[in-house]
């Protein structure tokens, strides 16, 4: 059926595969990292300042016997987990985030930073990258682009009700994406992504400096510090869905042809 | 295309890469070889961002309402030493500050003296390397005027900041460029929100460097060296933290 004349169609093309797994790579670290850099002071406040004498909205507490997080007036806890938690030694540590979750594993803010400044380039300039060469190549404009009739409310409801009884399908032959898919792929790499790279510069006090409207935008540098932990919260969160998607779609598949690149299919289903 | 092969390639390749990577990333970040090719985007944030802006261009500026109710300490929060002790006791009054090194004229400043001097106020954001920041009100004397009249040489390239206050044993220390050091905000600053600057901020007198994080802005400053190269003061790496800890000496981001 998928005889063409031409070379059969990668479902992923090689810009997007690369992309794709050093993209992956960057956020790992980044996250890692950045945890690290969290547990430094582990408050999270609007505006231009704060430091521990202010209102801190998101806080971590920790002490030998119990941790615990405070949202506004909600404190959750988590000992054995964010504030109090044992190493691989079996020692109590009181740092927010555990060993395991951060880079290095140990706490040192200074090789912290390091690893997050260092993956901040690689990241951005590889974002930067992917964006510009998927609109040349027309991967936005053929794959992430939503035409109207799929902005229809009637083809959207019938979206969900597919996500919602756990059938993932290719939306017939021309889309490798359906809407769901789409909509939270543009929304990551179009502005999760890019307002990780903004709000963190705006952390800068040199880039303050240099683009006062940066850290404007954000409402102050705490606020973008705040918005930037957030931001992280919400790439977890897709990546969480992500692989639930995965899993359903069939994991290895779908691996293997962001892999290799796959091939494009005509019929719908799996 | 073989599935089975493949999908225990992918099991344990990705058992593998998982359990690795905590470990490996652990033993990359005690490889000194690998610190400098991590340390490398230090030098790119410093020519970025140097390059992005007029390279005189001012941080922002506040108004008093915007000041931090309190305005948190970290680091020393008291020399204790017992010069220091004894010296605060007199208001500071009989305090050097050493300009020594690479100067034409150098010269010693009591506090009288550069509280003679013309003065900048200014109200700006401090942030810390930790994450927080606080908003205060400086008052100090422009370093410009200091190194003028002290007569800094061609030859000098940084300056090396001297403290009172030790830190584990070790002297602390910090040293800024030339650049930082003639921008108008860059003060040595003897009052914060209108008040003699409080001991655990670093009386009686503390360097502001705007653009820079909180670690950089020396406290209990008694002398300002001029050199040619960081290599010979303290491990070398231009500061307290830079040395023992492996934090950036620009300290921008
Ligand atoms: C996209 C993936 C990224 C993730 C998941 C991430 C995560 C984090 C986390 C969790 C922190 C701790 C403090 C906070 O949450 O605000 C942090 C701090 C920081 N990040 Fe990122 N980050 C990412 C990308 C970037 C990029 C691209 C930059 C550079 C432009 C950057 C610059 C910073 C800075 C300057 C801090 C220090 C803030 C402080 O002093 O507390 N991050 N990051």
């Amino acid at each position: 059926m998928t005889d063409t004349p031409e070379r059969k169609a990668l479902r992923h093309r090689l810009t997007t595969r690369l992309w794709h797994w050093i993209n992956a790579l960057c956020l790992l670290v980044l996250l890692m990292s950045g945890l690290t850099i969290f547990n430094a002071h582990p408050r999270l406040y609007w505006g231009e300042y704060g430091a521990n004498g202010d209102y801190a909205w998101a806080a971590v507490g920790s002490s030998q016997t119990l941790g615990y997080v405070r949202l506004g007036e909600t404190k959750v806890e988590t000992t054995g987990f964010i504030g109090n938690w044992r190493d691989s030694e079996g020692e109590i540590q009181t740092w927010a985030f555990p060993g395991w979750a951060t880079i290095p594993s140990y706490y040192s803010l200074a090789d912290g930073r390091r690893w997050h400044f260092f993956f901040a380039w690689i990241f951005s300039i590889g974002l930067a990258f992917f964006m510009i060469r998927s609109l040349f190549n027309r991967h936005v404009q053929n794959d992430l682009h939503i035409n109207r009739s799929e902005w229809r409310p009637s083809h959207i409801l019938r979206d969900i009700k597919n996500h919602l009884r756990l059938r993932f399908h290719d939306d017939g032959g021309v889309n490798i994406y359906n809407i769901l898919q789409k909509l939270s792929y543009i929304g990551v790499i179009f502005i999760l992504l890019p307002l990780m790279i903004f709000t963190g510069l705006a952390m800068s006090p040199a880039m303050d400096a240099n683009w006062p409207w940066l850290t404007d935008i954000f409402g102050g540098r705490q606020s973008a510090r705040s918005v930037h932990f957030i931001g992280m919260f919400l790439l977890v969160l897709f990546f969480i869905v992500h692989m639930i998607t995965l899993l359903l779609a069939g994991p290895f598949k779908q691996t293997w042809a962001m892999i290799t690149g796959g091939e494009r299919k005509e019929s719908g289903h799996e | 295309m073989n599935n089975l092969l493949t999908r225990r390639k992918l099991i344990t390749a990705s058992a593998i890469g998982a359990g690795s990577l905590l470990s490996g990333c652990d033993s990359l970040s005690r490889s000194p070889a690998f610190q400098n090719i991590l340390g490398s985007a230090e030098n790119a944030n410093f020519l970025v961002q140097r390059a992005l802006g007029d390279r005189l261009e001012l941080a922002s500026e506040y108004s008093i309402k915007d000041l931090s109710p309190k305005f948190r300490a970290n680091g020393t929060r008291d020399p204790g030493t017992a010069d220091y002790t004894a010296s605060a006791a007199q208001g500071f009054a009989d305090w050097q500050l050493r300009l020594t090194g690479l100067f034409g004229k150098p010269q010693n400043f009591s506090l009288a003296a550069l509280l003679s001097m013309p003065q900048r106020t200014q109200i700006t954001r401090h942030d810390c390397v930790e994450g927080w920041s606080a908003i205060g009100q400086w008052t100090g004397v422009p370093l410009k005027l200091l190194l003028d009249l002290a007569q800094l040489q061609d030859k000098a390239k940084f300056l090396v900041f001297h403290c009172a206050d030790r830190l584990g044993g070790r002297p602390y220390y910090e040293s800024i460029d030339l650049l930082d050091a003639f921008h108008p905000q860059t003060i040595m600053a003897h009052r914060l929100n209108g008040e003699a600057v409080p001991i655990e901020n670093g009386a009686p007198l503390r360097l502001r460097v705007e653009r820079q994080l909180g670690y950089k802005h020396a406290k209990y400053v008694t002398g300002i060296e001029a050199v040619a190269t960081l290599d010979n003061i303290g491990s070398g790496k231009g500061g307290y933290w830079e040395d023992v800890a492996n934090y950036e000496w620009y300290a921008g981001i």
